[in-house]
């Protein structure tokens, strides 16, 4: 049985949340299938902690539904609880508990006896290779190993859907391999993963993700998907004046963003741009023009960043032409 | 010499201004953040007036209106003459009438009087005969103040009766015609005039339960309440905000805990930890202030165990509303000043005005001194301090309900 045949972990419809006057989330449209990683991509301020909240049944949305687990929220928040597992951006461990004692309590408040807590315990330490640390002291961990004792935490009871709020922000790359290696490893084992990051490299990872931008999903679907528009808007050069050349580029009206990558630049194509290769030869020429010299261009592969940005260049171009 | 990643050196004066520019910034900034803490503003306004108006209503060493019982043993016109007299002097508010001395005892013990006036059967006899009757006012000398206030009264009420009455009275015989002196021609006697003979009446006051009036013996076991109530309260007052304040809040309401098991499993440790505390105060002031233990300590507990859980849940209250650990400091303050001043810890509640009365009856530690004192120092059994225990019950089951209730699951 495919994923897309079975009923969906959270389905949410036309979700709105207010802060006041501040619209967080947006009427939002979102649906998650069983044991997929699934993203959620955004700056900051876009509503992610919001959305995440309000499927945790932590806040209630202004409107709209949200059904997680078959669990109707909020009102069925406390239903629900048992069953999901809660990652917050911020360390929200007992900071004065070992490692050993917070999965002790976290186990034990999700309602596993005295001896399923000391069996449990003992495997998580050990699937998490936390045995070295189990007597040390939570708040006296460096980021990487907070981070993994908190998703321990959050897995202790073997949820069926772990919210992981930007588990990985501030971490070393090493630490968020492994980091994303254990997610793999929990979603391999049946788990659904929904899960916030900032990190292009980690939302490649995804299976599914959604770009959020004011609260609203401007985009979503598989990585490749949501690259495949870009195909042939993406152009590299190399060129010995790498700064001028950005400033040339602005006025060019094929160029929509340019990126500086060392001493390569990634440009992304406007909407109307002709395909790469023919692209490419114009912008040599009107680099040439402006007195750049050993200009070297090329075709490139689109990556999640330029999906990002392609879309929020279409906005301002939108927002443009609706204020003229 | 210096380069380009030397950093320079710089003279005195502009030292000193740069120290200045950094005390400037560091004062600018504590300011906005005060400012921006409504609740600390408020706090700011309200401590010190709160604190004044109690001190202005609670300190009151001039005890009145002293609730007292009566055993009026002789029941004729002189002895109604003489209790109304007692009365109007506005010492004593006659609000028992007991039929024995057993009772005004047990009255005495559970605290519902301070005092009991006795009046001999043969009052109006040996009055006429001017051979001095004897009226006993039994004091309840754990509370000191008021002992005191008791005995000056009541000797002062002895001398003056004596001296007013004296002229009306020797002589006189029954049936007989008075002498018909008005009181105010005392003065026409001599205290060496032949007519002035023995004194008719003296008041002995017999005071109980402290007979030595000791201050220690009277503030130890209030202490024992008046130490309960702030850390008690402190302790749950921060436990709720800590959690919030740390950021574990969120994770701990995402998990299955309901609230009232939070607020259960956030008060049962303190229990404990207010017992060991009630031995140690208690352990200490037999120790060193000599100060007895009359009563049962399990009666003790029977009162101490719901004084704590009122508390506890009072820090609950607080830590519900509070947004910061340091305003849930503020606000136990809050409820300490009166609870401290109105209670009757401090200065004698019967002495204080109706209202801070009012206030007094709605606070725990008001009710907990009552059965403290009463057990410890009186050795009343608890059964007759019932309704003291009744009352904090009470008020730990609002104070629950409401820590309760306004315990959000949700982050609004």
């Amino acid at each position: 049985m495919s994923r897309s045949d079975e009923p969906p972990i959270i389905a949410a419809t036309g979700l709105t949340r207010r802060f006041g006057e501040r619209l967080a989330v947006d009427d939002l449209d979102l649906v998650v299938r069983p044991r997929e990683i699934f993203g959620c991509l955004g700056p900051n301020g876009s509503g992610k902690t919001t959305l995440m909240r309000i499927l945790m049944g932590l806040l209630a949305p202004s409107e709209g539904h949200a059904t997680v687990l078959g669990c109707e929220l909020p009102r069925e928040a406390e239903r629900l609880r048992p069953s999901v597992g809660y990652m917050t951006q911020r360390f929200s461990l007992y900071e004065d508990l070992t490692v050993r004692e917070n999965l002790g309590f976290a186990s034990q408040v999700f309602g596993l006896s005295r001896a399923e807590t000391r069996e449990r315990v003992t495997e998580t330490l050990e699937e998490f290779a936390l045995d070295g640390y189990a007597g040390a002291r939570a708040g006296d961990l460096s980021g990487g190993w907070q981070q993994r004792v908190a998703l321990a935490a959050a897995t202790i009871h073997r949820p069926r859907l772990l919210v992981l709020d930007e588990p990985t922000a501030g971490l070393d790359p090493q630490s968020r391999r492994e980091f994303w290696e254990k997610l793999f490893a929990l979603a391999h084992a049946g788990a659904t993963i929904f899960v916030s990051t900032h990190y292009m490299d980690e939302a490649v990872r995804c299976h599914r993700l959604c770009l959020l931008r004011d609260g609203r999903v401007a985009a979503i679907g598989t990585p490749a998907e949501l690259c495949a528009p870009l195909d042939g808007r993406v152009v590299n050069l190399r060129v010995p004046e790498p700064e001028r050349a950005i400033a040339d580029l602005a006025s060019e009206p094929l160029v929509a963003s340019t990126t500086q990558l060392g001493d390569t630049l990634h440009v992304l194509l406007g909407p109307d741009a002709p395909p790469a290769v023919e692209a490419a030869s114009r912008i040599d020429r009107f680099l040439r023009d402006r007195g750049h010299h050993e200009v070297r261009a090329g075709e490139s592969e689109p990556n999640l960043e330029d999906a990002f940005v392609a879309l929020v260049v279409a906005e301002r171009r939108a927002a443009e032409e609706a204020t003229p | 010499m210096s380069g380009a990643g030397v950093v320079p050196a710089i003279g005195p004066a502009a030292r000193a201004r740069l120290a200045l520019r950094r005390v400037g910034a560091m004062t600018h900034k504590e300011l906005r953040q005060l400012v921006r803490d409504r609740p600390s503003l408020g706090f700011i306004v309200g401590i010190p007036s709160l604190q004044l108006v109690l001190f202005g209503y609670a300190i009151n060493m001039d005890v009145r209106q002293i609730p007292t019982a009566v055993l009026d043993r002789a029941d004729s016109a002189w002895s109604r003459k003489l209790l109304s007299e007692l009365e109007a002097t506005q010492t004593f508010d006659l609000v028992h009438r007991v039929r024995s001395e057993a009772e005004a005892i047990r009255l005495l013990e559970s605290s519902e009087i301070g005092a009991a006036v006795i009046v001999p059967p043969d009052l109006d006899r040996r009055l006429l005969r001017g051979r001095g009757a004897e009226i006993s006012i039994l004091a309840d000398a754990s509370n000191p103040t008021v002992a005191s206030a008791v005995i000056l009264a009541g000797q002062g009420f002895g001398r003056d009766w004596t001296s007013r009455m004296q002229p009306h009275l020797v002589g006189a015989v029954p049936g007989a015609p008075s002498l018909h002196l008005a009181p105010d021609d005392r003065h026409s006697f001599s205290p060496e005039s032949d007519l002035v003979r023995a004194e008719p009446i003296r008041v002995a006051v017999l005071p109980f339960y402290n007979p030595e009036r000791r201050t220690a013996v009277f503030i130890v076991p209030g202490l024992v309440g008046v130490i309960l109530t702030m850390t008690m309260m402190l302790m749950t007052a921060l436990a709720v905000v800590r959690e919030r304040e740390r950021g574990t809040f969120e994770y701990l309401i995402a998990t299955p805990v309901s609230r009232s098991e939070v607020m259960v499993g956030k008060i049962l440790p303190y229990l404990v930890v207010g017992h060991v505390q009630v031995a140690l105060v208690l352990g200490l002031g037999w120790a060193i202030f000599d100060v007895p233990i009359h009563g049962s300590l399990i009666d003790l507990g029977f009162g101490a165990l719901p004084f704590l859980a009122a508390m506890l849940s009072m820090g609950l209250v607080i830590s519900s509303l509070a947004r910061s650990q340091f305003q849930a400091t503020q606000m136990s303050f809050f409820f300490f000043l009166p609870s401290m001043l109105l209670s009757g810890f401090m200065f004698p509640f019967d002495a204080m005005p109706r209202p801070a009365q009012w206030i007094g009856e709605a606070l725990p530690l008001t009710h907990f001194l009552r059965i403290a004192r009463g057990v410890l120092l009186k050795g009343a059994p608890i059964r007759s301090l019932e309704s003291e225990v009744l009352a904090i019950v009470a008020f730990m089951a609002v104070a629950l309900a409401i820590a309760v209730t306004t315990f959000r699951k949700r982050l609004e």
